[in-house]
């Protein structure tokens, strides 16, 4: 399986799906994380991703380990972004692909759950408020 | 022994990075010392601790060349 991780400031969804492609491959199964305007009915300005990139990167891989282990997953590629991030923009990018469609969807939604579970990842929300939490 | 501080754990020590007092020997007694010295930890969900960018159980030894860092609930994502 081939693996791309990468924690960095600006992530695209096309590099992900670029990775990810494969004559081999019917099926590409993607999620996108995106920043929301809002936190349980309150407005959010913007977002502040930090990382402990290193051993992010290493949990990631860890994840992708699992990920070879549990299904015939052919490319997997992980993304994150860190600092300030406004509403629209790509917060996590989770790419898969595989023969058929039907594992390319549990091992995409494995991963993205056990990302936010076990990635020393945190983000900061800025409300329109002022507050910052 | 010099540790990492990241997300909420960063707030509540005011610093990014510290020096720990001698005589702490595992990962359990540096929890018991963050509690004593900066009760707000008490009111996270969880307080984990990564030595050499690994989840370490509280068993675990540390000594002063490990890489260490105080892992408040994770939000990525």
């Amino acid at each position: 399986m081939d693996v791309l991780l990468k924690i960095e400031t600006d992530i695209t969804i096309q590099e992900a799906l670029d990775f990810i492609h494969s004559p081999a491959c019917g099926g590409e199964v993607v999620f996108t994380g995106k920043v929301r305007n809002d936190t349980k009915g309150r407005s959010v300005d913007k977002l502040y991703y930090e990382a402990y990139k290193d051993m992010a990167l290493l949990e990631m891989q860890k994840i992708a380990d699992d990920v070879a282990r549990q299904w015939d997953i052919k490319k997997i590629a992980m993304l994150h972004a860190v600092g300030d991030k406004l509403p629209g923009e790509v917060a996590v990018v989770v790419a898969v692909s595989s023969v058929h469609r039907g594992i390319a969807f549990d091992a995409c939604e494995y991963a993205i759950d056990t990302l936010k579970a076990t990635v020393p990842i945190w983000k900061k929300e800025f409300f329109s408020d002022g507050e910052v939490k | 022994m010099n540790v990492m501080l990241f997300g909420v754990a960063k707030d509540i020590a005011g610093v990014a990075r510290m020096q720990l007092p001698e005589g702490i020997a595992t990962v359990g007694a540096l929890k018991a010392w963050l509690l004593a010295a900066y009760p707000a930890f008490e009111q996270l969900n969880s307080l984990m601790i990564a030595v050499n960018k690994a989840y370490a159980a509280d068993t675990q030894a540390v000594t002063t060349t490990d890489e260490i860092a105080i892992i408040p609930p994770v939000s990525g994502g």
